[in-house]
Protein backbone atom coordinates (compact mmCIF):
# COMPACT_ATOMS: atom_id res chain seq x y z
CA UNK A 1 0.00 0.00 0.00
CA UNK A 2 1.21 3.47 -0.85
CA UNK A 3 0.03 4.94 2.44
CA UNK A 4 2.23 2.72 4.60
CA UNK A 5 5.29 4.74 3.63
CA UNK A 6 4.04 7.84 5.39
CA UNK A 7 3.39 5.98 8.64
CA UNK A 8 5.42 7.20 11.58
CA UNK A 9 6.67 4.56 14.04
CA UNK A 10 4.08 5.73 16.54
CA UNK A 11 1.30 5.18 14.04
CA UNK A 12 2.60 1.72 13.31
CA UNK A 13 2.73 1.02 17.01
CA UNK A 14 -0.79 2.35 17.35
CA UNK A 15 -1.95 0.09 14.53
CA UNK A 16 -0.35 -2.92 16.17
CA UNK A 17 -1.83 -1.96 19.52
CA UNK A 18 -5.26 -1.68 17.94
CA UNK A 19 -4.83 -5.13 16.40
CA UNK A 20 -3.96 -6.51 19.81
CA UNK A 21 -6.94 -4.66 21.24
CA UNK A 22 -9.23 -6.19 18.64
CA UNK A 23 -8.00 -9.67 19.57
CA UNK A 24 -8.67 -8.89 23.21
CA UNK A 25 -12.16 -7.68 22.34
CA UNK A 26 -12.86 -10.91 20.47
CA UNK A 27 -11.80 -12.95 23.49
CA UNK A 28 -14.01 -10.84 25.71
CA UNK A 29 -16.91 -11.21 23.32
CA UNK A 30 -16.51 -14.98 23.48
CA UNK A 31 -16.50 -14.88 27.29
CA UNK A 32 -19.63 -12.73 27.24
CA UNK A 33 -21.39 -15.16 24.94
CA UNK A 34 -20.72 -18.31 26.98
CA UNK A 35 -21.00 -16.63 30.40
CA UNK A 36 -24.73 -17.27 30.98
CA UNK A 37 -24.02 -21.01 30.81
CA UNK A 38 -21.37 -20.74 33.51
CA UNK A 39 -22.95 -18.25 35.91
CA UNK A 40 -26.40 -17.10 36.96
CA UNK A 41 -27.67 -14.84 34.12
CA UNK A 42 -29.52 -12.41 36.39
CA UNK A 43 -26.33 -11.79 38.35
CA UNK A 44 -24.41 -11.26 35.09
CA UNK A 45 -27.04 -8.83 33.87
CA UNK A 46 -26.71 -6.85 37.07
CA UNK A 47 -22.95 -6.69 36.58
CA UNK A 48 -23.36 -5.54 32.96
CA UNK A 49 -25.86 -2.81 33.86
CA UNK A 50 -23.61 -1.43 36.58
CA UNK A 51 -20.58 -1.82 34.33
CA UNK A 52 -22.26 0.33 31.70
CA UNK A 53 -23.18 2.83 34.39
CA UNK A 54 -19.57 2.95 35.59
CA UNK A 55 -18.24 3.20 32.02
CA UNK A 56 -20.51 6.20 31.45
CA UNK A 57 -19.26 7.79 34.65
CA UNK A 58 -15.68 7.06 33.64
CA UNK A 59 -16.15 8.87 30.34
CA UNK A 60 -16.77 12.01 32.35
CA UNK A 61 -14.20 11.60 35.14
CA UNK A 62 -11.48 9.75 33.28
CA UNK A 63 -11.58 11.50 29.93
CA UNK A 64 -13.05 14.91 30.68
CA UNK A 65 -11.67 15.24 34.21
CA UNK A 66 -15.09 16.12 35.64
CA UNK A 67 -16.14 14.51 38.92
CA UNK A 68 -19.91 14.28 39.03
CA UNK A 69 -21.47 13.42 42.35
CA UNK A 70 -24.96 13.20 40.93
CA UNK A 71 -24.94 10.40 38.41
CA UNK A 72 -27.61 8.48 40.29
CA UNK A 73 -30.11 11.01 38.92
CA UNK A 74 -29.49 9.81 35.37
CA UNK A 75 -29.60 6.13 36.27
CA UNK A 76 -32.88 6.69 38.09
CA UNK A 77 -34.39 8.90 35.40
CA UNK A 78 -33.74 6.26 32.77
CA UNK A 79 -35.17 3.61 35.07
CA UNK A 80 -38.33 5.48 36.11
CA UNK A 81 -39.23 6.72 32.65
CA UNK A 82 -38.77 3.27 31.13
CA UNK A 83 -40.57 1.60 34.02
CA UNK A 84 -43.51 3.98 33.87
CA UNK A 85 -43.89 3.70 30.09
CA UNK A 86 -43.67 -0.09 29.96
CA UNK A 87 -46.10 -0.48 32.88
CA UNK A 88 -48.64 2.01 31.51
CA UNK A 89 -48.52 1.15 27.82
CA UNK A 90 -48.36 -2.63 27.38
CA UNK A 91 -48.20 -2.20 23.61
CA UNK A 92 -44.84 -0.51 23.92
CA UNK A 93 -41.88 -2.78 23.11
CA UNK A 94 -38.98 -2.82 25.62
CA UNK A 95 -36.45 -1.26 23.24
CA UNK A 96 -38.79 1.73 22.74
CA UNK A 97 -39.13 2.07 26.50
CA UNK A 98 -35.36 1.96 26.91
CA UNK A 99 -34.75 4.49 24.15
CA UNK A 100 -37.25 6.91 25.68
CA UNK A 101 -35.69 6.48 29.12
CA UNK A 102 -32.28 7.16 27.63
CA UNK A 103 -33.57 10.25 25.83
CA UNK A 104 -35.00 11.54 29.12
CA UNK A 105 -31.59 11.08 30.77
CA UNK A 106 -29.95 12.93 27.87
CA UNK A 107 -32.34 15.85 28.34
CA UNK A 108 -31.77 15.92 32.09
CA UNK A 109 -28.02 15.69 31.44
CA UNK A 110 -28.19 18.76 29.21
CA UNK A 111 -29.95 20.73 31.96
CA UNK A 112 -27.57 19.56 34.72
CA UNK A 113 -24.61 20.10 32.44
CA UNK A 114 -25.46 23.67 31.50
CA UNK A 115 -25.82 24.52 35.19
CA UNK A 116 -22.80 22.60 36.49
CA UNK A 117 -19.97 23.05 33.97
CA UNK A 118 -19.64 26.72 34.79
CA UNK A 119 -18.02 25.61 38.01
CA UNK A 120 -14.87 23.61 38.48
CA UNK A 121 -13.51 20.95 40.81
CA UNK A 122 -15.30 20.52 44.09
CA UNK A 123 -17.91 23.14 43.17
CA UNK A 124 -18.82 21.18 40.08
CA UNK A 125 -19.25 18.05 42.21
CA UNK A 126 -21.39 19.96 44.72
CA UNK A 127 -23.68 21.39 42.05
CA UNK A 128 -24.25 17.93 40.55
CA UNK A 129 -24.93 16.51 44.03
CA UNK A 130 -27.43 19.25 44.80
CA UNK A 131 -29.26 18.76 41.51
CA UNK A 132 -29.36 15.00 42.02
CA UNK A 133 -30.82 15.46 45.51
CA UNK A 134 -33.43 17.69 43.96
CA UNK A 135 -34.31 14.89 41.56
CA UNK A 136 -34.45 12.43 44.46
CA UNK A 137 -37.23 14.45 46.06
CA UNK A 138 -38.97 14.83 42.72
CA UNK A 139 -39.00 11.04 42.44
CA UNK A 140 -40.48 10.68 45.94
CA UNK A 141 -43.27 13.16 45.19
CA UNK A 142 -44.02 12.62 41.51
CA UNK A 143 -47.19 10.64 40.78
CA UNK A 144 -45.65 8.28 38.22
CA UNK A 145 -42.78 6.87 40.33
CA UNK A 146 -44.72 5.01 42.99
CA UNK A 147 -43.07 7.16 45.68
CA UNK A 148 -41.41 5.14 48.46
CA UNK A 149 -42.61 1.86 46.95
CA UNK A 150 -41.20 2.41 43.49
CA UNK A 151 -42.47 0.69 40.38
CA UNK A 152 -42.90 -3.09 40.55
CA UNK A 153 -43.76 -5.72 38.02
CA UNK A 154 -42.60 -3.78 35.01
CA UNK A 155 -43.24 -6.17 32.10
CA UNK A 156 -40.15 -7.23 30.18
CA UNK A 157 -42.24 -7.62 27.05
CA UNK A 158 -41.08 -8.78 23.67
CA UNK A 159 -38.03 -7.27 22.03
CA UNK A 160 -39.00 -5.69 18.68
CA UNK A 161 -42.29 -7.51 19.32
CA UNK A 162 -40.50 -10.75 18.36
CA UNK A 163 -38.33 -12.13 21.16
CA UNK A 164 -39.88 -12.90 24.50
CA UNK A 165 -37.58 -11.46 27.15
CA UNK A 166 -39.16 -13.43 29.99
CA UNK A 167 -36.51 -16.02 29.33
CA UNK A 168 -33.42 -15.00 31.27
CA UNK A 169 -31.15 -16.23 28.53
CA UNK A 170 -32.80 -14.05 25.89
CA UNK A 171 -32.80 -11.17 28.33
CA UNK A 172 -29.10 -11.71 29.01
CA UNK A 173 -28.11 -11.54 25.36
CA UNK A 174 -30.12 -8.38 24.94
CA UNK A 175 -28.39 -6.76 27.93
CA UNK A 176 -25.03 -7.93 26.63
CA UNK A 177 -25.78 -6.28 23.28
CA UNK A 178 -26.82 -3.04 25.00
CA UNK A 179 -23.62 -3.08 27.00
CA UNK A 180 -21.53 -3.63 23.87
CA UNK A 181 -23.24 -0.75 22.08
CA UNK A 182 -22.67 1.57 25.04
CA UNK A 183 -19.09 0.43 25.38
CA UNK A 184 -18.45 0.91 21.65
CA UNK A 185 -19.83 4.45 21.78
CA UNK A 186 -17.47 5.32 24.64
CA UNK A 187 -14.51 3.61 22.99
CA UNK A 188 -15.12 5.52 19.77
CA UNK A 189 -15.71 8.85 21.51
CA UNK A 190 -12.42 8.50 23.36
CA UNK A 191 -10.55 7.76 20.12
CA UNK A 192 -12.22 10.40 17.96
CA UNK A 193 -11.33 13.94 16.91
CA UNK A 194 -13.60 14.99 19.76
CA UNK A 195 -11.70 12.71 22.13
CA UNK A 196 -8.45 14.44 21.23
CA UNK A 197 -9.85 17.84 22.16
CA UNK A 198 -11.35 16.43 25.35
CA UNK A 199 -7.96 15.02 26.30
CA UNK A 200 -6.31 18.36 25.59
CA UNK A 201 -8.84 20.13 27.81
CA UNK A 202 -8.22 17.64 30.61
CA UNK A 203 -4.45 18.05 30.28
CA UNK A 204 -4.37 21.84 30.15
CA UNK A 205 -7.59 23.79 29.96
CA UNK A 206 -6.18 27.35 29.55
CA UNK A 207 -4.03 26.14 26.71
CA UNK A 208 -7.01 24.55 24.98
CA UNK A 209 -8.80 27.91 25.30
CA UNK A 210 -5.82 29.69 23.77
CA UNK A 211 -6.03 27.31 20.81
CA UNK A 212 -9.51 28.63 20.11
CA UNK A 213 -11.62 25.91 21.71
CA UNK A 214 -14.82 26.78 23.51
CA UNK A 215 -14.06 24.31 26.29
CA UNK A 216 -17.45 24.55 28.01
CA UNK A 217 -19.20 23.22 24.92
CA UNK A 218 -16.87 20.21 24.80
CA UNK A 219 -17.38 19.51 28.47
CA UNK A 220 -21.13 19.80 28.03
CA UNK A 221 -21.11 17.21 25.26
CA UNK A 222 -19.11 14.84 27.49
CA UNK A 223 -21.60 15.41 30.29
CA UNK A 224 -24.61 14.75 28.06
CA UNK A 225 -23.04 11.61 26.56
CA UNK A 226 -22.23 10.34 30.02
CA UNK A 227 -25.72 11.12 31.33
CA UNK A 228 -27.33 9.41 28.35
CA UNK A 229 -25.30 6.24 28.78
CA UNK A 230 -26.02 6.23 32.51
CA UNK A 231 -29.70 6.53 31.60
CA UNK A 232 -29.34 3.65 29.16
CA UNK A 233 -27.90 1.55 32.00
CA UNK A 234 -30.78 2.52 34.30
CA UNK A 235 -33.45 1.82 31.67
CA UNK A 236 -31.97 -1.59 30.89
CA UNK A 237 -31.69 -2.42 34.57
CA UNK A 238 -35.37 -1.63 35.07
CA UNK A 239 -36.37 -4.03 32.29
CA UNK A 240 -34.12 -6.76 33.72
CA UNK A 241 -35.34 -6.51 37.31
CA UNK A 242 -38.82 -5.29 36.38
CA UNK A 243 -38.33 -2.69 39.05
CA UNK A 244 -37.52 0.99 39.45
CA UNK A 245 -36.91 2.25 42.96
CA UNK A 246 -35.49 5.11 44.99
CA UNK A 247 -32.30 3.10 45.61
CA UNK A 248 -31.17 4.12 42.14
CA UNK A 249 -31.80 7.80 42.84
CA UNK A 250 -30.15 7.89 46.25
CA UNK A 251 -26.79 9.64 46.61
CA UNK A 252 -25.35 6.30 47.76
CA UNK A 253 -25.64 5.24 44.16
CA UNK A 254 -23.65 8.26 42.99
CA UNK A 255 -20.96 7.27 45.49
CA UNK A 256 -21.04 3.63 44.50
CA UNK A 257 -20.31 4.40 40.87
CA UNK A 258 -17.31 6.49 41.94
CA UNK A 259 -16.10 3.53 43.98
CA UNK A 260 -16.52 1.11 41.09
CA UNK A 261 -14.68 3.39 38.69
CA UNK A 262 -11.78 4.21 41.01
CA UNK A 263 -11.42 0.61 42.15
CA UNK A 264 -11.27 -0.68 38.59
CA UNK A 265 -9.14 2.15 37.27
CA UNK A 266 -10.28 5.59 36.23
CA UNK A 267 -9.41 6.65 32.69
CA UNK A 268 -9.00 3.03 31.51
CA UNK A 269 -11.57 1.51 29.21
CA UNK A 270 -11.96 -1.74 31.14
CA UNK A 271 -11.46 -0.43 34.66
CA UNK A 272 -15.14 0.38 35.26
CA UNK A 273 -16.15 -3.09 34.02
CA UNK A 274 -13.76 -4.76 36.45
CA UNK A 275 -14.72 -2.40 39.27
CA UNK A 276 -18.44 -2.93 38.73
CA UNK A 277 -17.95 -6.70 38.58
CA UNK A 278 -16.00 -6.67 41.81
CA UNK A 279 -18.39 -4.44 43.76
CA UNK A 280 -21.52 -6.26 42.60
CA UNK A 281 -19.93 -9.65 43.37
CA UNK A 282 -18.87 -8.49 46.82
CA UNK A 283 -22.34 -7.16 47.60
CA UNK A 284 -23.81 -10.43 46.37
CA UNK A 285 -21.48 -12.63 48.41
CA UNK A 286 -21.59 -10.52 51.56
CA UNK A 287 -25.36 -10.36 51.47
CA UNK A 288 -25.48 -14.15 51.72
CA UNK A 289 -22.82 -14.41 54.42
CA UNK A 290 -23.10 -13.60 58.16
CA UNK A 291 -21.39 -10.29 57.33
CA UNK A 292 -24.52 -9.14 55.52
CA UNK A 293 -24.94 -6.00 57.60
CA UNK A 294 -21.33 -5.00 57.05
CA UNK A 295 -21.45 -4.43 53.29
CA UNK A 296 -20.97 -0.65 53.50
CA UNK A 297 -18.06 -0.64 55.97
CA UNK A 298 -16.28 -3.39 54.01
CA UNK A 299 -16.70 -1.53 50.72
CA UNK A 300 -15.53 1.63 52.45
CA UNK A 301 -12.45 -0.13 53.75
CA UNK A 302 -11.66 -1.46 50.28
CA UNK A 303 -12.06 2.05 48.92
CA UNK A 304 -9.61 3.43 51.48
CA UNK A 305 -7.07 0.71 50.68
CA UNK A 306 -7.48 1.39 46.97
CA UNK A 307 -6.94 5.12 47.31
CA UNK A 308 -3.96 4.68 49.63
CA UNK A 309 -2.10 1.88 47.91
CA UNK A 310 -3.12 1.48 44.27
CA UNK A 311 -4.40 4.78 43.07
CA UNK A 312 -4.72 3.93 39.41
CA UNK A 313 -7.07 1.08 40.24
CA UNK A 314 -6.83 -2.60 39.36
CA UNK A 315 -6.70 -2.20 35.58
CA UNK A 316 -4.53 0.91 35.84
CA UNK A 317 -1.95 -0.90 37.95
CA UNK A 318 -2.07 -3.96 35.70
CA UNK A 319 -1.46 -1.76 32.66
CA UNK A 320 1.55 -0.20 34.39
CA UNK A 321 3.04 -3.66 34.99
CA UNK A 322 2.36 -4.72 31.41
CA UNK A 323 3.93 -1.54 30.02
CA UNK A 324 7.00 -1.94 32.20
CA UNK A 325 7.63 -5.56 31.24
CA UNK A 326 6.59 -5.64 27.59
CA UNK A 327 7.92 -2.41 26.21
CA UNK B 1 -4.48 59.18 15.22
CA UNK B 2 -5.11 57.26 12.05
CA UNK B 3 -2.33 54.69 12.16
CA UNK B 4 -3.55 51.18 12.75
CA UNK B 5 -1.62 49.14 15.26
CA UNK B 6 -1.45 45.38 15.54
CA UNK B 7 -2.53 45.82 19.11
CA UNK B 8 -3.55 48.91 20.98
CA UNK B 9 -4.99 49.62 24.39
CA UNK B 10 -6.73 52.78 25.47
CA UNK B 11 -6.97 53.59 29.14
CA UNK B 12 -6.75 49.94 30.10
CA UNK B 13 -7.42 49.57 33.82
CA UNK B 14 -7.87 46.61 36.13
CA UNK B 15 -8.88 46.91 39.74
CA UNK B 16 -9.01 44.08 42.26
CA UNK B 17 -11.13 45.05 45.23
CA UNK B 18 -9.85 48.62 45.33
CA UNK B 19 -6.26 47.71 44.41
CA UNK B 20 -5.38 49.06 40.97
CA UNK B 21 -3.11 46.48 39.36
CA UNK B 22 -3.16 48.11 35.95
CA UNK B 23 -3.73 51.83 35.76
CA UNK B 24 -4.69 53.61 32.55
CA UNK B 25 -2.27 51.81 30.26
CA UNK B 26 -2.04 53.01 26.66
CA UNK B 27 -0.03 50.49 24.73
CA UNK B 28 0.66 50.51 21.02
CA UNK B 29 2.28 47.56 19.33
CA UNK B 30 3.31 48.17 15.75
CA UNK B 31 2.72 45.64 13.03
CA UNK B 32 5.83 43.53 12.49
CA UNK B 33 7.56 44.55 15.72
CA UNK B 34 8.86 42.41 18.51
CA UNK B 35 7.61 44.40 21.43
CA UNK B 36 8.64 43.74 25.02
CA UNK B 37 6.74 44.49 28.16
CA UNK B 38 9.16 44.73 31.07
CA UNK B 39 9.12 46.03 34.60
CA UNK B 40 10.05 45.10 38.15
CA UNK B 41 8.15 42.39 40.00
CA UNK B 42 4.59 43.37 40.76
CA UNK B 43 4.50 45.98 38.00
CA UNK B 44 1.39 44.41 36.51
CA UNK B 45 2.96 42.77 33.46
CA UNK B 46 1.17 39.48 33.84
CA UNK B 47 -2.12 41.23 34.59
CA UNK B 48 -1.78 43.30 31.40
CA UNK B 49 -0.97 40.11 29.56
CA UNK B 50 -4.04 38.35 30.90
CA UNK B 51 -6.19 41.35 30.01
CA UNK B 52 -4.87 41.40 26.45
CA UNK B 53 -5.53 37.69 26.02
CA UNK B 54 -8.99 37.96 27.59
CA UNK B 55 -8.18 35.64 30.45
CA UNK B 56 -9.22 38.54 32.70
CA UNK B 57 -11.95 41.11 32.03
CA UNK B 58 -10.76 44.73 32.29
CA UNK B 59 -12.41 47.14 34.71
CA UNK B 60 -12.17 49.96 32.18
CA UNK B 61 -10.58 50.73 28.88
CA UNK B 62 -10.45 49.35 25.41
CA UNK B 63 -8.37 46.79 23.55
CA UNK B 64 -8.07 47.03 19.77
CA UNK B 65 -6.65 44.38 17.50
CA UNK B 66 -5.84 45.84 14.08
CA UNK B 67 -8.22 48.68 14.79
CA UNK B 68 -11.07 46.39 15.80
CA UNK B 69 -12.35 46.45 19.37
CA UNK B 70 -11.90 43.07 21.03
CA UNK B 71 -12.61 44.24 24.57
CA UNK B 72 -15.78 42.19 24.94
CA UNK B 73 -14.64 39.04 23.19
CA UNK B 74 -13.82 35.68 24.74
CA UNK B 75 -10.36 34.16 24.99
CA UNK B 76 -11.10 31.39 22.51
CA UNK B 77 -12.62 33.84 20.03
CA UNK B 78 -9.58 36.09 19.79
CA UNK B 79 -7.41 33.00 19.38
CA UNK B 80 -9.38 32.18 16.25
CA UNK B 81 -8.66 35.69 14.95
CA UNK B 82 -4.93 34.99 15.09
CA UNK B 83 -4.08 36.49 18.45
CA UNK B 84 -2.47 33.53 20.20
CA UNK B 85 -0.80 33.45 23.59
CA UNK B 86 1.74 31.25 25.30
CA UNK B 87 2.00 30.65 29.03
CA UNK B 88 4.56 31.31 31.72
CA UNK B 89 4.76 27.70 32.75
CA UNK B 90 5.16 25.59 29.66
CA UNK B 91 1.65 24.82 28.49
CA UNK B 92 1.64 21.51 26.72
CA UNK B 93 -0.71 18.54 26.79
CA UNK B 94 1.38 16.18 28.89
CA UNK B 95 -0.13 12.81 28.09
CA UNK B 96 -0.22 13.36 24.37
CA UNK B 97 2.67 13.00 21.96
CA UNK B 98 4.39 16.06 20.52
CA UNK B 99 2.68 15.34 17.23
CA UNK B 100 -0.75 15.14 18.87
CA UNK B 101 -0.06 18.41 20.70
CA UNK B 102 0.43 20.23 17.43
CA UNK B 103 -2.39 18.37 15.75
CA UNK B 104 -4.93 19.51 18.34
CA UNK B 105 -4.16 23.08 17.26
CA UNK B 106 -4.51 22.11 13.60
CA UNK B 107 -7.71 20.11 13.82
CA UNK B 108 -10.19 22.82 14.82
CA UNK B 109 -10.52 24.34 11.32
CA UNK B 110 -11.46 20.85 10.04
CA UNK B 111 -14.77 21.35 11.79
CA UNK B 112 -14.94 17.80 13.11
CA UNK B 113 -13.88 18.52 16.66
CA UNK B 114 -17.32 17.64 18.05
CA UNK B 115 -17.55 14.46 15.97
CA UNK B 116 -17.35 11.82 18.65
CA UNK B 117 -18.43 9.09 16.26
CA UNK B 118 -15.48 9.49 13.86
CA UNK B 119 -12.22 7.63 14.14
CA UNK B 120 -9.19 9.65 15.16
CA UNK B 121 -7.60 8.28 12.01
CA UNK B 122 -9.61 10.96 10.21
CA UNK B 123 -7.01 13.35 11.65
CA UNK B 124 -4.08 11.63 9.96
CA UNK B 125 -4.09 13.97 6.93
CA UNK B 126 -2.93 16.65 9.38
CA UNK B 127 0.16 14.70 10.39
CA UNK B 128 2.27 15.99 7.54
CA UNK B 129 1.68 19.61 8.49
CA UNK B 130 2.23 18.78 12.16
CA UNK B 131 5.58 17.12 11.43
CA UNK B 132 6.61 20.14 9.34
CA UNK B 133 5.83 22.43 12.26
CA UNK B 134 7.80 20.23 14.65
CA UNK B 135 10.64 20.35 12.15
CA UNK B 136 10.52 24.13 12.17
CA UNK B 137 11.28 24.24 15.89
CA UNK B 138 13.81 21.41 15.74
CA UNK B 139 11.61 18.74 17.31
CA UNK B 140 11.14 16.25 14.48
CA UNK B 141 12.85 13.55 16.56
CA UNK B 142 10.29 14.02 19.30
CA UNK B 143 7.15 13.56 17.21
CA UNK B 144 6.17 10.30 18.91
CA UNK B 145 7.42 11.13 22.39
CA UNK B 146 4.91 11.71 25.14
CA UNK B 147 5.26 15.34 26.12
CA UNK B 148 5.69 14.63 29.84
CA UNK B 149 8.90 12.81 28.96
CA UNK B 150 10.44 15.78 27.12
CA UNK B 151 13.02 18.12 28.69
CA UNK B 152 11.80 21.56 29.72
CA UNK B 153 13.42 23.54 26.92
CA UNK B 154 11.91 21.19 24.35
CA UNK B 155 8.48 21.61 25.86
CA UNK B 156 8.75 25.34 25.34
CA UNK B 157 9.77 24.78 21.75
CA UNK B 158 6.78 22.47 21.33
CA UNK B 159 4.58 25.21 22.70
CA UNK B 160 5.90 27.53 20.00
CA UNK B 161 5.17 24.90 17.34
CA UNK B 162 1.63 24.53 18.67
CA UNK B 163 1.19 28.30 18.65
CA UNK B 164 2.49 28.46 15.07
CA UNK B 165 -0.08 25.88 14.07
CA UNK B 166 -2.72 28.51 14.79
CA UNK B 167 -1.12 30.69 12.10
CA UNK B 168 -1.05 33.65 14.44
CA UNK B 169 -0.61 37.17 13.18
CA UNK B 170 0.12 38.33 16.69
CA UNK B 171 1.91 36.13 19.21
CA UNK B 172 1.79 36.97 22.87
CA UNK B 173 4.59 35.25 24.76
CA UNK B 174 4.55 35.18 28.53
CA UNK B 175 8.15 34.98 29.75
CA UNK B 176 9.31 32.55 27.07
CA UNK B 177 12.76 31.99 28.61
CA UNK B 178 11.68 31.68 32.22
CA UNK B 179 13.36 28.89 34.14
CA UNK B 180 15.75 27.95 31.35
CA UNK B 181 19.47 27.31 31.28
CA UNK B 182 21.70 29.54 29.13
CA UNK B 183 21.83 27.08 26.24
CA UNK B 184 18.06 26.75 26.05
CA UNK B 185 17.68 30.53 26.27
CA UNK B 186 19.88 30.98 23.20
CA UNK B 187 17.89 28.39 21.32
CA UNK B 188 14.57 30.02 22.18
CA UNK B 189 15.85 33.50 21.29
CA UNK B 190 16.86 32.21 17.88
CA UNK B 191 13.53 30.47 17.52
CA UNK B 192 11.53 33.58 18.39
CA UNK B 193 13.62 35.64 15.97
CA UNK B 194 12.89 33.12 13.25
CA UNK B 195 9.16 32.71 13.81
CA UNK B 196 8.65 36.45 14.33
CA UNK B 197 9.32 37.08 10.64
CA UNK B 198 6.13 38.33 9.08
CA UNK B 199 4.40 38.44 12.46
CA UNK B 200 4.00 40.72 15.40
CA UNK B 201 5.19 39.57 18.81
CA UNK B 202 4.45 41.02 22.20
CA UNK B 203 6.39 39.40 25.00
CA UNK B 204 6.66 39.76 28.73
CA UNK B 205 10.25 39.05 29.65
CA UNK B 206 12.40 39.29 32.74
CA UNK B 207 15.72 38.53 31.10
CA UNK B 208 17.00 41.90 29.86
CA UNK B 209 19.69 40.40 27.66
CA UNK B 210 16.96 38.55 25.77
CA UNK B 211 15.03 41.80 25.45
CA UNK B 212 18.06 43.73 24.18
CA UNK B 213 18.86 41.07 21.60
CA UNK B 214 15.33 40.62 20.27
CA UNK B 215 13.07 43.55 20.71
CA UNK B 216 12.38 46.56 18.51
CA UNK B 217 10.45 48.41 21.10
CA UNK B 218 10.09 48.21 24.84
CA UNK B 219 7.41 49.37 27.22
CA UNK B 220 8.39 49.63 30.87
CA UNK B 221 5.65 49.15 33.42
CA UNK B 222 5.93 50.17 37.05
CA UNK B 223 3.15 50.02 39.63
CA UNK B 224 0.59 49.35 36.97
CA UNK B 225 1.38 52.33 34.74
CA UNK B 226 3.57 52.90 31.73
CA UNK B 227 6.83 54.41 32.94
CA UNK B 228 8.72 54.69 29.66
CA UNK B 229 8.63 53.49 26.10
CA UNK B 230 11.19 53.35 23.32
CA UNK B 231 14.01 51.21 21.94
CA UNK B 232 16.43 49.44 24.25
CA UNK B 233 19.04 52.25 24.29
CA UNK B 234 16.64 55.04 25.16
CA UNK B 235 14.76 52.99 27.72
CA UNK B 236 17.85 51.63 29.44
CA UNK B 237 19.34 55.10 29.77
CA UNK B 238 16.14 56.61 31.12
CA UNK B 239 16.83 57.67 34.73
CA UNK B 240 13.27 56.88 35.84
CA UNK B 241 13.59 53.35 34.53
CA UNK B 242 16.93 52.93 36.27
CA UNK B 243 15.43 54.14 39.49
CA UNK B 244 12.39 51.86 39.30
CA UNK B 245 14.43 48.91 38.19
CA UNK B 246 17.68 49.22 40.13
CA UNK B 247 16.76 47.48 43.34
CA UNK B 248 15.02 44.50 41.89
CA UNK B 249 17.29 44.08 38.86
CA UNK B 250 20.46 44.02 40.94
CA UNK B 251 18.88 41.62 43.35
CA UNK B 252 17.81 39.36 40.52
CA UNK B 253 21.21 39.32 38.89
CA UNK B 254 22.80 38.44 42.19
CA UNK B 255 20.33 35.63 42.55
CA UNK B 256 21.63 34.31 39.23
CA UNK B 257 18.61 35.07 37.09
Amino acid sequence: MATTQTLTPAMERARRASQRRNLFYLALLAVGLVAPFLAYPVFLMKVLCFALFACAFNLLLGYAGLLSFGHAAFLATGGYVTGFLLSSYPALTPEMGILTGTAAAVALGAVFGVLAIRRQGIYFAMVTLALAQLMFFVFIQAPFTGGEDGLHGVPRGELFGLFDLDSNLAMYYFVFAVFLIGFAIIQRAVHSPYGQVLKAIRENEPRAVSLGYNVDAYKLLAFVLSAGLAGLAGSTKTVVFQLASLTDAHWHMSGEVILMTLLGGVGTLFGPLVGAGLVVSLQHMLAQSPLGNWVSPILGLIFVICVLSFRSGIVGEALKIVRKNFK
Amino acid sequence: MTQEFALETRGLTKEFRGFTAVDDVNLQVQEGHIHALIGPNGAGKTTVFNLLTKFLPPTRGEILYRGKAITGMKANEIARMGLVRSFQISAVFGHMTALENVRVALQRPMGTSFHFWKSERSLEPLNERAVALLDEVGLSDYADVLTVEMPYGRKRALEVATTLAMEPTLMLLDEPTQGMGAEDVDRIVELIRRVAKGRTVLMVEHNLSVVSRLCDRITVLARGSVLAEGDYESVSSDPRVKEAYMGSEVAEEEAGA
